[in-house]
């Protein structure tokens, strides 16, 4: 049996085995993740964003318990930063999840983002892919600790969850742009602070001025993930967001804007891919970024140009 | 087509165990030879071998220092023999236990074993290079 025939079996090693080809970028994934495409497409991708140390990985590990509670299957995928220096990381948000250990319904598996910029990995999406064909229910897919800016996250998400605690900031760091305009549900965690309640009001003063949206109505949820408060909650208030997106037709939407970006991005390596080949040592254009680098002699544009026609050769062969 | 393959090394402790120091010394030092670590803390066989298993590691590292190497050693490499991953991954021990355990731990099958006085860079030269 060949990994893709062992996945559809539920064979947990096959998963783990395909998505770490698809982090290592072998060609054979390529093939099977072909395959993959048609047997997936049923999951519920739910994406966790937020700065770090708001507790995203408690929050999943609880969320993750109380899908299981309704007998639905789990995949999550928690992502951590690569060091641009040395490539290695220290992939620490399982640990946080070590109660979802032993059972089979939950498929946790750690990603560092290997260079991928927007706070997700570079296979994060073919990695959602195996484990919907993997027949996961709710794929959670946690992000790396975010600032402001990291919303890669929302082209592949149904479902996008803000995580916050009390005492990171004001009332303007909240209505700065970026993650706050983007989220569907917002979470203040570690509601047992003593100045949640001042977070809650904020949150919810900023999204009162925010500009009137139609069809879902984006919320705040108060969560301790900790002592296991507020879970069910949240999970209700991302089951509400599922149905909406079905009734709305939103849903078609999310998932069409989803294979664009997937789309997108498959092209956008394969290209760099061959820039790197022509302009590297052994190259037909090894000489043309030397050429740019000495000024005068060839600008970006033009060099360009010539990449690209490149590119029409090599598709021509 | 560009390949890039990391070694992925899963570390944890036992359960009884109270000093993480060493262990979080050793993912920073592999973290900084270019690895992928995941850090999974006081566990227990099963809880480490499923986990080697989803994240398709490489290499399990255990820290000890309890005394309980030699038991749940056994039990951690026998989990690992039902699960049919014994002979796909490369077993570490560290810490501190007794001289006379050394050769025990080996027969079961933890290949590479360190001491005090374990280098960084023996550390992670070993794991480079038992991974090929």
């Amino acid at each position: 049996m060949n990994l893709l025939e062992r996945l559809l079996q539920g064979d947990q090693r096959a998963a783990a085995q395909l998505i770490t080809l698809a982090e290592n970028n072998d060609q054979e994934v390529r093939k099977t993740i072909r395959e993959l495409y048609k047997h997936g497409g049923k999951a519920h991708i739910v994406g966790i964003t937020g700065s770090s140390g708001t507790g995203k990985s408690t929050l999943i590990c609880k969320l993750a318990q109380a899908y299981r509670k309704l007998n639905r299957s789990v995949g999550i995928i928690a992502i951590d930063p690569t060091s641009p220096f040395s490539g290695g990381a220290l992939l620490g948000d399982r640990v946080r999840m070590q109660e979802l250990s032993g059972d089979k319904g939950v498929f946790v598996r750690s990603m560092g983002t290997r260079g991928a910029l927007g706070g997700l990995a570079v296979a994060t999406n073919e990695a959602i892919n195996i484990l919907d064909a993997f027949k996961k229910d709710v794929i959670m897919v946690e992000t790396i600790g975010t600032g402001q800016d990291e919303i890669e996250i929302v082209k592949f998400a149904h479902t996008l969850i803000i995580v916050t605690m009390p005492g990171s900031g004001d009332e303007i760091q909240s209505i700065k742009a970026g993650i706050f305009e983007v989220g569907d549900i917002f979470v203040v965690n570690k509601a047992d602070h003593h100045q949640a309640y001042h977070t809650l009001a904020e949150l919810e003063a900023m999204l009162d001025l925010a500009p009137e949206q139609k069809g879902w109505e984006k919320c705040v949820i108060q969560t301790t993930a900790i002592a296991n408060e507020g879970i069910d909650e949240l999970l209700q208030k991302i089951e509400e967001h599922r149905q909406y997106l079905i009734k709305s037709g939103q849903m078609q939407k999310k998932r069409a804007q989803r294979s664009k970006a997937e789309l997108i991005e498959i092209i956008t390596q394969r290209v760099r891919e061959i820039v790197n080949e022509a302009t590297g040592e052994t190259g037909e254009h090894r000489n043309l970024v030397e050429k740019m680098s000495e000024r005068g002699e060839i600008d970006p544009h033009t060099a360009a140009d010539i990449i690209l026609k490149h590119l029409l050769n090599i598709s021509n062969q | 087509m560009v390949k890039e393959k990391k070694i992925k090394v899963l570390l944890a402790q036992f359960s009884l165990e109270t000093h993480s120091r060493g262990i979080i010394t050793v993912a920073s030092i592999l973290r900084d030879s270019g690895m992928e670590v995941i850090y999974i803390g006081n566990s227990t066989p099963e809880q480490i071998i499923a986990a080697s298993i989803q994240e398709d590691v490489d290499v399990v590292g255990i820290s000890t220092l309890c005394g309980g190497e030699l038991v749940l050693g056994r039990d951690l490499l026998q989990v690992a023999k039902e699960n049919g991953v014994k002979d796909k991954l490369v077993f570490l021990m560290g810490g501190i236990f007794p001289p006379e355990d050394i050769p025990k731990l080996k027969e079961m099958g933890f290949k590479g074993i360190f001491s005090p006085g374990a280098s960084q860079e023996e550390i992670s030269s070993f794991i480079k290079d038992a991974v090929v």
